[in-house]
């Protein structure tokens, strides 16, 4: 933990800094650390929050529609708290119900298990829309429910869920921010809290920080439109 | 058993401060109300302008949908704490100084802000996906611009939207627990994290927050489902309101939640529009 100072404090008021409106210089100077930042934890939390999300919304998709009855619902409701409940008081819940893990770690975990809840919204759905007679035929063919399910009826509800994913993964990398609560030094975090907070030059950390998301995330939202008209097409 | 005794007598300690818990718990409500009212706002203006066929209005629509989308909450809401005060420190006589301190307020413009840039995508996706015919109708009776939103067109993308708008408000909702690290903001998180620093007691505190929030979320839930329901009768669609809530409904209830394409629509509307 290497910025406790900062941790969960509400902002302080602003102060004038003194100096031209923007300082180019600082920027300039300023945008490696946010960089580094943004490498080191927005996008790891990002890229290994999504995969945890992908995995585990399958699972609990999945876990729905086999269990039986009463442990399904049960799973359905504490999956629908995790989705209705706000990230950040979950993260410091976690955060200072497991002391001994590190915040980094628990800001993935939150991340990856509320994203996975929506996820196995979109999996009910792509499963959904699996026809009927695919089931049949696997009844036919007798096939065991494992087969039934890895080789049948998963590859078909994936395809129109990628886009989804997508999509979310887009929505928890504009969520990390969020980390600011548990003290993770993400880029936001960094800007504010270190760059902020001991130049009081907040300016140029902020607008890089906006800048670098709004570069991350109009790209990617692109080119998962691109995909997604593709495979309404190729359907 | 000695932590269930301990819990037992947090709670019992949280209820000392129940007072400052409501105080917490309204001040969420009404970042939730107004906020999403503001949302709506800006998501009917600029998802109607953004649908656009003149370039002149659709393109800045756009632009500023993109921008306020793209940007996270968090960033906004820094930017307006820590940057837009610069503005009044470099000309001390512009109007409007309170304004722009007051944290709640701009926490209020800040949600709505960001969740109305979604929601306009919402709200353009769903006035495109009026079939034709009935733009044409309209001009075929000679309808004014008004008249015909009004009466035929957003009638019917209300009810298309609507799932939209719904998890769009939730999100809002949940989005407004960060608004508490704005200085003078005592929101529902801010009172439960304040009552928390000094003793370390987290389960009970966290528990009374997600329950809360979950339950607020569940009611906007009920409130938008009651009012899709009537929009939908509105069109011939399905039964009214008052059909659905009698204990013996004549017709089946149309749920949305189980209609499989109503939900993949509507669970991915915050990162959506990508239609």
């Amino acid at each position: 933990m290497t910025s406790l100072n900062i941790l969960a404090q509400e902002a302080d008021e602003p102060v004038d800094p003194g100096g031209p409106w923007w300082d180019w210089a600082f920027a300039w100077d300023i945008l490696p650390d946010m960089l580094l930042a943004f490498l080191q934890y927005t996008l790891v939390v990002t890229v290994t929050g999504t995969i945890i999300a992908a995995v585990l919304g399958l699972i609990i998709a999945i876990l729905i529609m086999v269990l039986p009855k009463p442990l399904a619902w049960i799973v359905r409701w504490a999956s629908n708290f995790i989705r209705m409940t706000p990230i950040v008081v979950q993260l410091i819940l976690l955060f200072w119900g497991f002391l001994w893990l590190d915040a980094l770690t628990i800001g993935i975990v939150v991340f990856g298990v509320h994203y996975a809840t929506y996820m196995a919204e979109v999996y009910r759905a792509g499963i959904e829309s699996v026809p009927q007679g695919q089931w049949e035929a696997t009844t036919a063919l007798s096939m065991n429910p494992v087969r039934t399910w890895r080789k049948v009826v998963i590859p078909q509800a994936l395809r129109s869920t990628i886009p989804s994913l997508g999509n979310y993964a887009i929505s928890m990398f504009k969520d990390t921010p969020f980390l600011y609560a548990i003290g993770v030094t993400e880029m936001v975090t960094l800007a504010v809290g270190e760059i902020g907070g001991t130049t009081f030059r907040y300016n140029e950390a902020v607008t890089i920080a906006g800048l670098i998301f709004l570069a991350a995330s109009y790209p990617t939202a692109i080119l998962i439109n691109r995909l997604e008209k593709r495979l309404a097409y190729a359907h | 058993m000695d932590w269930l005794e301990n819990q037992r007598e947090y709670f019992g300690s949280l209820s000392n401060f129940s007072d400052r818990l409501l105080d917490g718990l309204w001040t969420t409500i009404q970042l939730a109300l107004l906020g999403g009212a503001l949302a709506f706002v800006i998501a009917i203006v600029l998802g109607i302008v953004a649908g656009s066929p003149r370039l002149w209005l659709r393109g800045p629509a756009r632009v500023l949908i993109e921008f306020f989308r793209g940007i996270s909450l968090l960033v906004l809401l820094f930017w307006m704490v820590y940057v837009l005060p610069l503005f009044w420190m470099a000309n001390p006589d512009l109007p409007g100084e309170e304004l722009v301190r007051n944290s709640f307020l701009i926490g209020v413009v800040a949600l709505g802000i960001n969740y109305g840039a979604y929601g306009a995508e919402a709200v353009r996706a769903s006035l495109t996906t009026v079939p034709n015919s009935q733009w044409e109708a309209t001009t075929a009776l000679s309808m004014s611009w008004l008249h015909k939103m009004r009466r035929v067109v957003f009638p019917q993308a209300w009810a298309l939207m609507l799932p939209s708008l719904t998890n769009l408000w939730v999100h809002l909702l949940k989005g407004s627990a960060i608004v508490y690290i704005l200085p003078g903001v005592n929101d529902l998180t801010f009172e439960l994290n304040n009552l928390r620093r000094p003793t370390d007691i987290w389960f009970s505190h966290a528990l009374i927050g997600l329950v809360t929030y979950f339950i607020l979320a569940l009611i906007l839930t009920l409130f938008m489902h009651a009012l899709e329901a009537r929009a939908k009768h509105k069109l011939g669609r399905g039964p009214s309101l008052k059909q659905i809530l009698t204990p013996d409904p004549p017709t089946a209830v149309p749920d949305s939640a189980g209609d499989p394409a109503s939900t993949a629509a509507g669970t991915d509307s915050k990162s959506g529009g990508a239609r």
